[in-house]
């Protein structure tokens, strides 16, 4: 019913979802994603932005193949080696900090992690039990282990959620400044349309549930030094996406 | 320094009971003591205990080692879980000491027979114990390890052991005990050497001293590879829940 394969040269993420159905307990199926595509370029990033609950962590357990049963195909980068923070951190509790780093990545060298925990500002926790961090904190590990995997595709399940407000605006700049350098294939998933504007070189807009793309926006580059009136625009576009997908009958959205 | 106390008490309580009653009922303990010392230097002492504890560690090491592969695969299999059940229901209400009989029928008066009927008496406890453990591992850790790729090995040593490692705790304790009463049994009923071995000719002789005399080390060596060895092991394998970790050395 489904293929997910790994595309040859500098092959981008490609998914194109048909339906995916969860079979809740009473036997009616719970359809989660309907006709659902869209194309990633290499080394770009790409947020998924969608209203709660519409099936965005649905999707990334589709891409990391965590999840194998649905109709329609997806194409991993070339190597399709995954980097993924989960929405929770994830961590191994009896695992240091450093330790989960290399259970994850047994083949990262040494300084190379070091260098990682040094960037993320992670070097005076590296023998912290997990127990013993903030979820921010907590959060850095997840994302220091997802890259020290060296991933052709990052994927990024909401990580600036439950934090405050100058712990997300840290975090998000960190996240925007390692994929930048490193020019990895990434998506992130997130409900916050400004974050993924912030994050993103490509937005795609989902509605609720059965979500699909209803519109795709490309952010000018550099997105880093992006103006506020260009981000405000994007913005404002995409509130009208939005806005069109809820009133029209969805299927007749218009790509932007 | 209070369980010290409390030792000396029951020592104090057992002179007492002794100097009232027949000492060849209830021998005191300078008496027993003695007996023990004269063991010790006979060699026969030694020479049981190490053969007795020998057997212990058999019978558990293969209980635990058979009952951890056959919980982990009822607990994360739906159908070798139904398939395997009715067995371990008939197993655990199965008598030790038909377990036993038959063992010794069936395979003759033979070590493995005895080693063999210990481990099946301990089996389904151990079944039990990790099948609950392997029903608990979480689904979300499972996912992490199948997205970073995970070798079987990484994953059994970070993953599985970690979280089994509460349930196997849970089941060494009671099972060491369960293993080493049941190891005399098997020794009074069909081996020629061993404590148990030891405590029936006491018996038949009506020898109480001997009879404490093997009973009381036995019992010793026990507690002390409770103290020593399993709570310790204990310590090392949940110390990530106390967060130690800025005692421990940086690598
Ligand atoms: N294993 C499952 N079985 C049944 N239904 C599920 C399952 N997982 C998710 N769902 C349902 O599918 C829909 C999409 O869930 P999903 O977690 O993908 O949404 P989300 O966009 O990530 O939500 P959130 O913003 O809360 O993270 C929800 O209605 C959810 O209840
Ligand atoms: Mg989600």
């Amino acid at each position: 019913m489904n293929d997910t394969s790994h595309a040859g040269g500098a092959a981008s993420l490609d998914v194109s979802i048909a339906s995916k159905d969860y079979h809740s307990a009473n036997g009616r199926p719970l359809r989660a994603l309907e006709d659902l595509r869209l194309t990633l370029p290499a080394g770009q990033a790409g947020a998924v932005v969608g209203p709660s609950g519409c099936g965005k962590t649905t999707l990334l357990r589709l891409i990391a193949g965590l999840d194998k049963d649905y109709v329609g195909t997806i194409v991993l980068p070339e190597h399709g080696r995954l980097g993924m923070v989960f929405q929770e951190p994830r961590l191994l509790p009896w695992r240091s900090v450093i330790d989960n780093i290399r259970v994850a990545a047994p083949h990262a060298r040494e300084d190379d992690i070091a260098a990682l925990l040094d960037e993320l500002g992670l070097a005076e926790h590296a023998s912290h039990f997990p127990r013993e961090l903030s979820l921010g904190l907590a959060r850095r590990v997840a994302l220091a282990r997802a890259l020290a995997v060296k991933p052709d595709l990052l994927l990024l399940d909401e990580p600036l959620v439950s934090l405050d407000a100058a712990l997300a605006r840290d975090l998000r700049e960190m996240i925007a400044r390692l994929i930048d350098e490193r020019r990895i294939t990434t998506l992130i998933v997130t409900h916050d349309l400004r974050e993924a504007i912030a994050l993103g070189d490509r937005l795609y807009l989902l509605s609720a549930r059965p979500a699909h793309v209803v519109a795709t926006i490309d952010v000018p580059a550099p997105r880093r030094a992006l103006e506020r009136e260009t981000a405000e625009r994007i913005e404002a576009q995409a509130r009208d996406a939005f806005a069109a997908a809820r009133a029209g009958p969805q299927r007749d959205i218009p790509s932007a | 320094m209070i369980r010290f106390i409390s030792l000396a008490a029951l020592l104090l309580l057992w002179q007492i009971g002794a100097s009232l009653s027949d000492p060849r009922r209830l021998p005191g303990p300078a008496a027993v003591f003695e007996k023990i010392y004269e063991e010790a230097v006979s060699g026969g002492l030694f020479f049981n205990l190490t053969i007795t504890l020998a057997r212990v560690i058999a019978a558990f090491a293969l209980a635990m080692s058979f009952g951890t592969a056959i919980g982990y695969v009822m607990g994360r299999n739906r159908l070798a879980d139904r398939l395997l059940d009715p067995w371990l229901v008939v197993l655990l209400n199965l008598p030790a000491l038909v377990v036993i009989v038959l063992a010794y029928v069936w395979a003759g008066l033979t070590e493995v027979a005895a080693i063999g009927a210990v481990a099946l008496n301990k089996l389904p406890n151990a079944i039990v114990v990790v099948r609950e453990g392997a029903r608990a591992l979480d689904p979300h850790l499972e996912d992490m390890a199948h997205v970073f790729r995970f070798s079987p090995a990484a994953r059994f040593r970070n993953l599985v052991l970690p979280q089994l490692a509460p349930y196997l705790a849970a089941a060494t304790r009671s099972g060491l005990s369960l293993v080493w009463k049941i190891v005399l049994v098997v020794e009074l009923l069909g081996r020629s050497n061993g404590v148990g071995f030891e405590i029936n000719m006491a018996f038949q002789l009506f020898d109480m001293r001997l009879l404490l005399a093997y009973a009381l080390p036995f019992v010793a060596l026990m507690l002390g590879v409770e103290t020593f060895l399993v709570q310790p092991l204990e310590r090392h394998v949940s110390r990530w829940r106390r967060g130690v970790s800025r005692r421990l050395d940086r690598v």
